[in-house]
């Protein structure tokens, strides 16, 4: 199965997505490197708005991951409640 | 009126879809014309959907945010003299290679886009390139705004557009986006939209840049990252393009394999420069080539290929070419710039002792068997006041236009060389990838502007290198050019260090 992956900006703001993407996705695999977080996991990663919300303790949508995001491989699929990341493979 | 809010799934088809029309009075090929040439058929544009399903207002929303954060830092980086604490000014060489290399082809990008958005007959794809093309202009924009900075410090930064248009070692990534705009439209997405910024943005943006990060340049990772976001939209717009077509018609299978062949390899052999950028010019290194090159290419479009196997779609031949020269690139790229340091517009220098171990330990079955003896001769010549130029001007392939350095990787000694005849011309190529290209479109490619071919034709200032690199190029000679040591840019780095050139300390010594 191949890996699905999203790397963000080593920020404030990215802490607490990267809190709900582990507690959404049990088995990623959370990479620190300079400046940056890489997670990846295989075949499918999800990022919920509900929980990134609850982990800032603020509204959240998911076009604001763009701000904080460096880049992702996947096929992408996003509405106003998730955006998921899948390799069929 | 209603105030409920819609959903992002109708907001994205209101504000794409819906500003579609009807052409009532016009033929549709005569609106675009350029959409049937290249044999690509397209049956129903409405089944094109941007995964993101970015609309214009949450766009100027999002990118004014992260121009807000990133101008902040450009502040911050300039008023408290970010110049002085990046790791040693050698750093600062791979930065102008930057400015004059690659900030030039997000401005290409920015034209190509807007060319290829004006000629797709579907509005969701028209949205997506009129986006991309204006990302591209910020890129262009953010870079040259942070890396003025660097110019005021710094040689080498002064003429970074008119060089790109000149300059030998540029025409390598000039003629890269020149190729893909001069193409339909449909081969430039695949192009740019899966060959750049699939393949080659992530390993120039993200190892690249976490390791300008690791040698304390905030403004470069800050640029660099704040593009790559933008970059992460551009590879699902690449990746959607390819799908697209796959399955609108299965007659533009062959013709999208044929674009990803010559696409990835022309897009690898661009990445010929951020391979040394990565190992040799990085003083605080991060990851090396090779293991970036894993992560970002073998990995990223191994994951990708098998996942467009279902439409019949295959690995490249070439890409196994690429991953054999995984652990010769980086070196063979120094050494052909380090024999022309004197032609650049950017320092080289030998690797430290130190720096030639961290390479044998990542490099263990190439470098101290091919490499390091030949540094090591050079760093003696050096010493004994003999620094090695190459006089003579490089042999170019015919379609990257990098010199003909690079080796057989079956015998890593012996230079790979390939030909063709066209028109009772004979043309040289690096590899089999660059001769292939060439063999299917030998009309396009025999027009290359190769600029050694061009300097032997007196088209570039004059018959002595001094009017070439210094007129023509518009280099400041003995400043911009030649090795770190001995440079004005290391002088005045030990100035603001109060550090004394090793040279001072020997002779104080003796």
């Amino acid at each position: 199965m191949s890996k699905v992956y999203i790397a963000l900006q080593d920020n404030e703001e990215s802490r607490y997505i990267v809190e709900a993407i582990e507690e959404d996705n049990p088995d990623v695999t959370v990479i620190y490197q300079p400046a940056m977080i890489r997670i990846e996991k295989e075949g499918y990663l999800v990022i919920k708005r509900e929980t990134v919300e609850e982990k800032m303790g603020r509204d959240w949508e998911i076009p604001a991951l763009h701000v904080n995001l460096i880049t992702l491989g996947g096929n992408v699929d996003e509405d106003d409640d998730q955006i998921s990341l899948t390799w069929n493979n | 009126m209603s105030s409920k809010k819609l959903n992002l799934k109708d907001k994205y088809h209101l504000l794409t879809r819906d500003l579609e029309w009807e052409f009532s009075y016009r033929d549709r090929k005569e609106i675009f014309q350029q959409e049937e040439f290249e044999g690509i058929k397209i049956t129903d544009w409405s089944k094109w959907d941007d995964p993101f399903r970015l609309t214009m207002d949450s766009y100027w929303k999002y990118q004014a945010e992260k121009e807000k954060k990133l101008y902040a830092i450009f502040d911050a980086f300039a008023q408290n003299n970010g110049q002085q604490n990046v790791t040693d000014a050698r750093y600062v060489n791979a930065i102008k290679l930057f400015l004059t290399g690659v900030s030039p082809l997000e401005y290409a990008a920015f034209s190509g886009f807007a060319h290829v958005g004006r000629q797709f007959g579907g509005v969701g794809a028209r949205v997506a390139c009129q986006m991309q093309s204006l990302d591209e202009l910020r890129h262009v924009q953010t870079q040259i705004h942070a890396m003025s900075h660097y110019n005021k410090h710094f040689d080498g930064f002064q003429d970074f557009a008119h060089m790109h248009d000149r300059v030998w070692y540029l025409s390598v990534p000039k003629s890269f986006f020149d190729d893909a705009r001069s193409a339909g439209p449909f081969e430039f997405m695949v192009a740019i939209g899966f060959s750049f910024e699939y393949v080659l943005t992530n390993l120039l943006f993200v190892p690249f840049m976490s390791g300008a990060a690791f040698n304390g340049d905030m403004a470069t990772v800050t640029f660099g990252f704040s593009a790559q976001s933008d970059e992460a939209r551009h590879m699902t717009l690449g990746l959607e393009i390819i799908k697209f077509m796959l399955e609108q018609h299965p007659d533009n299978v062959p013709i999208v394999q044929r674009w990803i062949n010559k696409w990835l390899w022309r897009g690898y052999r661009v990445l010929t420069l951020v391979a040394m950028m990565m190992d040799y010019m990085l003083p605080n290194k991060v990851m090396s080539w090779q293991e970036s090159f894993e992560v970002y290419f073998e990995e990223a479009a191994g994951s990708l290929f098998k996942d467009l196997a279902r439409y019949g779609i295959e690995m490249p031949d070439y890409a196994a070419d690429a991953i054999a020269e995984k652990e010769h690139l980086s070196h063979q790229a120094w050494s052909i710039f380090y024999n022309y340091g004197h032609a650049a517009a950017f320092h080289t220098w030998m690797p430290t002792e130190k720096e030639m171990d961290w390479l044998s330990e990542k490099y263990p079955n190439s470098f101290d068997k091919y490499y390091r003896p030949r540094f090591e001769k050079w760093r003696e010549m050096e010493e004994a006041g003999e620094r090695f130029y190459n006089p003579t001007l490089p042999m170019l392939c015919q379609t990257c236009q990098i010199p003909m350095g690079f080796t057989d990787m079956e015998n890593p000694t012996i230079t790979s060389y390939r030909q063709s005849v066209f028109d009772g011309e004979r043309y040289n190529f690096c590899s089999n990838g660059c001769k292939d290209i060439f063999d299917y479109e030998p009309e396009k490619y025999v027009q290359a502007w190769l600029p050694v071919h061009q300097i032997y034709q007196g088209n570039c200032g004059g018959a002595d290198m001094e009017d070439v690199l210094g007129d023509y190029y518009k280099m400041n000679l003995g400043s911009d050019n030649l090795d770190f040591h001995g440079s004005p840019d290391e002088a005045r780095w030990n100035s603001w260090h109060n550090l004394e050139p090793a040279e001072d300390k020997l002779k104080k010594a003796s």
